[in-house]
């Protein structure tokens, strides 16, 4: 068995190789090794030149309050990672400040001032929509803002946790209707001018992956206890196959939270890299024809693209998180229903 | 030599888009048949359309985060 299982961690320690680079160019913006930013710059360079001699200098232009010549390439990368400082662009800029403690950095960045922007956000619009409802008489409709919300937190409450978890749904509620509404704000809020994609950043939506991962098992355990939990791991199966099932269905437990955090991540990541491209197109060109006729109005249309994104990437989340609980604990009992009935 | 890794994301990038296309293309195509059928269960084929589309759409973006990982590299 264990042949197996070194040989699967071996597969996800590879999986990790390619995701651990973005992660820590996010964490460390700043302190890109030398030889690194030095094959990056040179490798555009050599590509470049090719397309066009003068490239540089178009490509400098949106960055020449900085001095020296940018690649597209790295403008986009500057756009989308996290950094210590806030950018105004024609304003001037605000410096984060830098926390280091014990040798992790925790310092305050970009990413981390919007996500308690949208944490704000949240608890601002629903201490006022509670506090509405908790006024309210039977007879009252709510208006308003609290209209909006209502049917918002009435979908997630029927179509994604009823739907999905079925009985005993309510007690799931409050985490699905939070990760929701955080999720669709750090979205939205990066579609803002001078606003950042808190989800736009593997180390955020690991961490929300995290959570629905630790619900998932609590609630798979608590549903069936430790032997249930353990009997689930084997899939059913003969006991010769445990050496093969084993492994696979543990792997299979973090599958799940890893293609949630890949899911929101590459998702809200894309369209940031897809408007700037079509932007770059225009600039790499050197031409108002393009700009007009191909940056513009395709930039918008991927920016429409994204308001709808934004909605169902958080949907998704929220579904996806709801699914997994509701299999986590409904399987087994379906399976105990169905032995019953084999029995009579 | 150096410029074979941008051909190898691109290669992979338009590979990864031909089978998300096609995949979430059956799922729509599925689906609208299915309505068709029985516009009484809309709601639920357009849920499980949705959750299937999403699962693609995830697997293709693995495509793409590595290819752009290849091309920033």
């Amino acid at each position: 068995m264990k042949p197996v299982i070194v040989k699967q961690t071996k597969a996800f320690l590879k999986v990790l190789a390619l995701a651990v680079p973005l992660i820590l160019s996010a964490g460390a913006p700043a302190s890109a090794t030398p030889e690194d930013a030095g094959a990056v710059a040179h490798d555009s360079a050599t590509v470049t030149a090719e397309a066009s001699g003068a490239h540089a200098e178009a490509a400098a232009a949106p960055g020449a309050e900085s001095g020296h010549s940018e690649k597209p390439g790295d403008v986009i990368m500057h756009h989308i990672l996290d950094s210590n400082v806030f950018a105004f662009e024609p304003f001037g800029e605000v410096e984060l400040p830098k926390i280091v403690v014990g040798g992790f950095d925790i310092s305050i960045t970009k990413h981390v001032v919007m996500m308690w922007l949208a944490a704000a956000i949240v608890l601002i619009v629903f201490g006022a929509v509670g506090s509405r409802y908790a006024k309210m008489t039977p007879k009252d409709a709510p208006k308003g803002l609290a209209n909006a919300m209502e049917a918002l937190v009435d979908f997630i409450r029927l179509d994604v946790a009823k739907s999905n978890i079925g009985p005993g749904y309510e007690k799931h509620l409050p985490y699905l209707l939070t990760v929701f509404f955080f999720i669709l704000l750090c979205n939205v809020l990066g579609l803002v001018p001078y606003g950042a994609t808190a989800t736009g950043n593997v180390n955020v939506t690991l961490t929300l992956a995290v959570f629905t991962f630790f619900i998932t098992q609590v609630a798979s355990l608590k549903a069936h206890g430790i032997k249930g939990y353990a009997a689930h791991l084997t899939a059913g199966t003969h006991w010769s196959l445990w050496i093969i099932m084993i492994p696979i269905e543990i792997i299979g437990l973090f599958t799940k939270p890893f293609a949630l955090t890949v899911r929101l991540f590459a998702n809200m990541t894309a369209g940031h890299i897809v408007i700037l491209s079509l932007i770059f197109i225009s600039f790499i060109l050197k031409s108002y024809i393009v700009a007009v006729a191909v940056s513009v109005p395709f930039s918008i249309f991927i920016y429409l693209l994204e308001i709808f994104v934004a909605f169902l990437q958080a949907f998704i989340f929220t579904m996806l998180s709801a699914l997994f609980i509701g299999l986590a604990t409904a399987h087994e009992g379906h399976d105990e229903h169905e032995a019953e009935v084999a029995h009579h | 030599m150096e410029g074979l890794g941008f051909l190898g994301a691109g290669l992979g990038a338009g590979l990864a888009v031909i089978g998300a296309g096609l995949g979430i293309g059956n799922i729509a195509a599925s689906a609208a048949e299915g309505t068709a059928r029985q516009p009484e269960a809309t709601s639920d084929i357009r849920t499980t359309m949705i959750i299937a589309a999403a699962l693609i759409e995830g697997v293709a973006l693995f495509g793409e985060v590595i290819c752009v990982l290849l091309a920033l590299k």
